[in-house]
């Protein structure tokens, strides 16, 4: 819908809704590092496109949303501005970077910037979390939210874990007839329930009401520290306690009955969603998707290519990677389940398995990068995938996706397995299993 | 068996040990054969290289007159083997040491001796050990001399060392019959190929590389300190360095193989794998990477 219309449609029946999404800041990006020593982790492209932008095409499915609100603590920046000037054009839809002034937890900034958000008077608003990995059910949280809560309750997001990883996740206990919200926890020690906290959220605006109280809870506190004062947790200062009122309480769950959800927290994770978002393109945009075309290059599954990528006609590509602008691939290599960003260079009879290559890479000749995918139990519908430690209690580096930083050039006939290597290093040996600084 | 006879114009006989008799057994039960004539033997161990220099063996071994010659080579960590003490004017040998502790000489039995047949008299049809049975007696009646060995050798009953091995006989190619060598844009340094092989594009094969008889090489591969044996197939894009091909074998497209990997008869290695230092018995059919060096039975 374009941006006339959406202005114009103020005068529908239907009140406006408008979205927020927290975006977080540096200081909780670090384990997406190296890939975010050069961007803000919300902007990395996962399938091709910077990741919050398939939050933003997930949120425009429902016509009324009428402004989308970034929160976050990242300065703004040129890269910043110029992704927010790219969606307001593409989406036809009102967007703004709301910074923080400091860190204000998972609810801080919401209750710092409610003006802005209660500006217009929405009869509800979204709240989304970036580092989910999710085609947000936008249309049926808002359906669920005027039809069982009348309009005027407050919902979280729920989905389906197994009972071993929901101890990891916020736990949600659903009373089946009403879908109340009874009890909620965060990563319990015990087993609570297998619904946890999808990320999402939809709100009536007097959620305030209770931000306002925690607000000056936090306030009177004395023994919080000047600066955490203004940080609100939502989990803690308004999901928990609104859990299980009786009758009078507002706090709903709907889970998501069908489509992926990963939490997103490091770059081998990038990975995994890589894959779930091209899979979501061959309905949503197959025109994005790469195709064989006779005397080119090989495609196997879901491939998406910058136009302006080079590619040899005898290389082979796919499943599941993503090739960036200028992207010049040899001869005879081979790119499978792997993003490569702009202008890396693969040479001839290469090899690039399960992992990232960072933009400006170099790779020689016949050099294998190598990683091991973080897949899940294939016969477990609802497991997700673990946040693991770096390392093993051995003192080893966990198998994980490689990671080649900006710049990082690899000499030609060498393996790179299960390596993360920080920008603009020169690989003249082979590496496994390291971190390389 | 019987083509190289007839190509080489010479008899080949099999001497079969219905049970094992040792280094030295197996002499006596050839005895009929070995004593046709009063003409000396050589008798050599098959899991040595070297360059073989029979004439002048066989010079030395008249020159002395006596009942053997054992050839002697220099190496670097003499206490690996066994260790020859002997008179350097005369050649004359005074004993052996076995894996000596302290440096008592740098020279080592190479694996290869000149007999004249009279030394069957010290030699019975039951297992007896050439070095520790034979040699020693006839050292003490000053009956064995050495000959110090030029150029090359090397035991190559490892993969590691046959691998080395390899390297050193090609330098020694390169040396006496560079013609034997491929040459072309696709081979670097010492090569050789079978007439029967097919090399695709793109590749670079070599340095030390054999490949064996109807070997299929396909597009862009790349080959070093390795050899191919028979029948086997290295598909394109490959990497191969530091391995043995066993014969019928096939190596997978993209497939990274290093680190003295091994490959049994008819053993395949799907696309795209990482084989390091793998031993793969024969049959096998390899659908995951083996990072770690490990034997897959």
């Amino acid at each position: 819908m374009d941006l006339l219309k959406r202005q114009s449609s103020v005068f529908q029946l239907n009140g406006k809704l408008k979205a927020v999404i927290l975006i977080g800041g540096p200081h909780v990006g670090t384990r997406f590092r190296p890939l975010s020593l050069e961007l803000p982790q919300p902007l990395f492209p996962i399938a091709g496109s910077p990741w919050l932008q398939h939050h933003i095409e997930a949120i425009v499915k429902h016509p009324d949303v009428r402004e989308i609100l970034l929160i976050g603590f990242y300065n703004q920046s040129q890269q910043m501005s110029r992704f927010v000037d790219d969606m307001q054009r593409k989406y036809g839809i009102p967007i703004r970077y709301l910074q923080e002034y400091a860190p204000l937890g998972t609810a801080g900034g919401i209750y710092h910037f409610r003006d802005q958000i209660l500006r217009g008077n929405p009869r509800a608003f979204f709240v989304f979390n970036s580092d989910v990995c999710c085609d947000f059910p936008v249309w049926e949280m808002a359906q669920f939210h005027s039809n069982v809560t009348g309009g005027n309750g407050y919902v979280i997001l729920g989905t389906e874990a197994n009972e071993q990883q929901a101890l990891s996740y916020g736990c949600i206990v659903e009373e089946p007839s009403t879908h109340k919200v009874l009890h909620y926890v965060e990563k319990p020690e015990t087993f609570v329930s297998n619904i946890i906290n999808a990320g999402g959220y939809i709100f009536s605006p007097d959620i305030f009401q209770h931000l306002t109280r925690a607000f000056t809870a936090n306030y009177e506190n004395e023994l919080i520290h000047d600066a955490a004062r203004d940080s609100i947790d939502l989990h803690s200062s308004v999901l928990t306690p609104l859990a299980g009122n009786g009758d009078g309480g507002k706090l709903y769950v709907y889970k998501m009955n069908s489509g992926f959800w990963t939490q997103v927290k490091n770059a081998g994770h990038a990975i995994y969603a890589n894959r779930l978002y091209l899979s979501l393109f061959k309905e949503r945009h197959p025109e994005y998707l790469a195709t064989n075309t006779p005397g080119g290059h090989e495609i196997y599954g879901a491939v998406r290519i910058h136009p302006s990528a080079q590619i040899d006609s005898s290389a082979v590509l796919g499943p599941n990677v993503y090739v960036g602008a200028g992207v010049v691939i040899g001869a005879g290599a081979r790119v499978r389940e792997a993003i490569v960003l702009d202008r890396a260079v693969i040479q001839e009879h290469s090899c690039v398995l399960h992992s990232i290559v960072g933009w400006d890479c170099v790779l020689g000749a016949w050099s294998r990068i190598e990683g091991y995918p973080s897949d899940l139990n294939p016969n477990d519908p609802v497991a997700k995938i673990t946040s693991e430690s770096l390392f093993n209690l051995d003192g080893r580096l966990n198998p994980s996706i490689t990671i080649l930083g900006q710049g990082v050039s690899v000499h030609s006939e060498l393996i790179v397995l299960n390596t993360v290597v920080l920008p603009h290093k020169e690989l003249t040996s082979s590496y496994k299993n390291q971190i390389i600084l | 068996m019987y083509l190289f006879p007839r190509q080489l114009g010479i008899t080949i006989t099999l001497s079969h040990e219905q049970e094992p008799l040792g280094t030295a057994g197996p002499l006596g039960l050839a005895r009929e054969i070995l004593e046709k004539d009063a003409e000396p033997f050589f008798v050599l161990n098959s899991d040595v290289i070297c360059s073989y220099p029979f004439k002048k063996m066989l010079e030395l071994h008249h020159s002395h007159g006596k009942e053997g010659t054992i050839v002697v080579t220099k190496v670097e960590e003499p206490s690996k083997y066994g260790v020859v003490v002997y008179n350097p004017t005369s050649g004359q040998i005074d004993r052996f040491v076995e894996k000596p502790k302290i440096f008592v000489s740098n020279k080592i039995n190479a694996g290869i001796y000149i007999f004249s047949p009279t030394v069957l008299k010290r030699i019975q049809v039951k297992f007896m050990s050439l070095e520790k049975e034979v040699f020693p007696f006839m050292a003490q009646d000053g009956q064995l001399f050495a000959f110090d060995l030029e150029g090359f050798w090397m035991d190559i009953g490892q993969p590691k060392d046959f691998l080395r091995g390899m390297a050193l006989y090609l330098s020694h190619v390169r040396q006496t019959s560079p013609e034997r060598l491929a040459e072309g844009d696709s081979f670097v340094g010492n090569v050789l190929v079978d007439p029967s092989a097919k090399i695709g594009q793109g590749c670079r094969i070599g340095p030390s590389v054999v490949i064996g008889p109807n070997v299929i090489i396909e597009d862009g591969v790349c080959l070093s300190s390795s050899t191919v044996l028979r029948g086997a197939r290295i598909c394109s894009h490959a990497w191969v360095q530091s391995s043995i091909i066993g014969w019928q074998s096939v190596v997978g497209k993209w497939v990274r193989m290093e680190s003295v990997s091994v490959l049994g008869e008819d053993v395949i290695i799907q696309d795209e794998l990482y084989v390091n230092g793998a031993r793969i018995l024969p049959h096998k059919n390899i659908t995951v990477s083996s990072p770690d060096p490990q034997i897959i039975m």
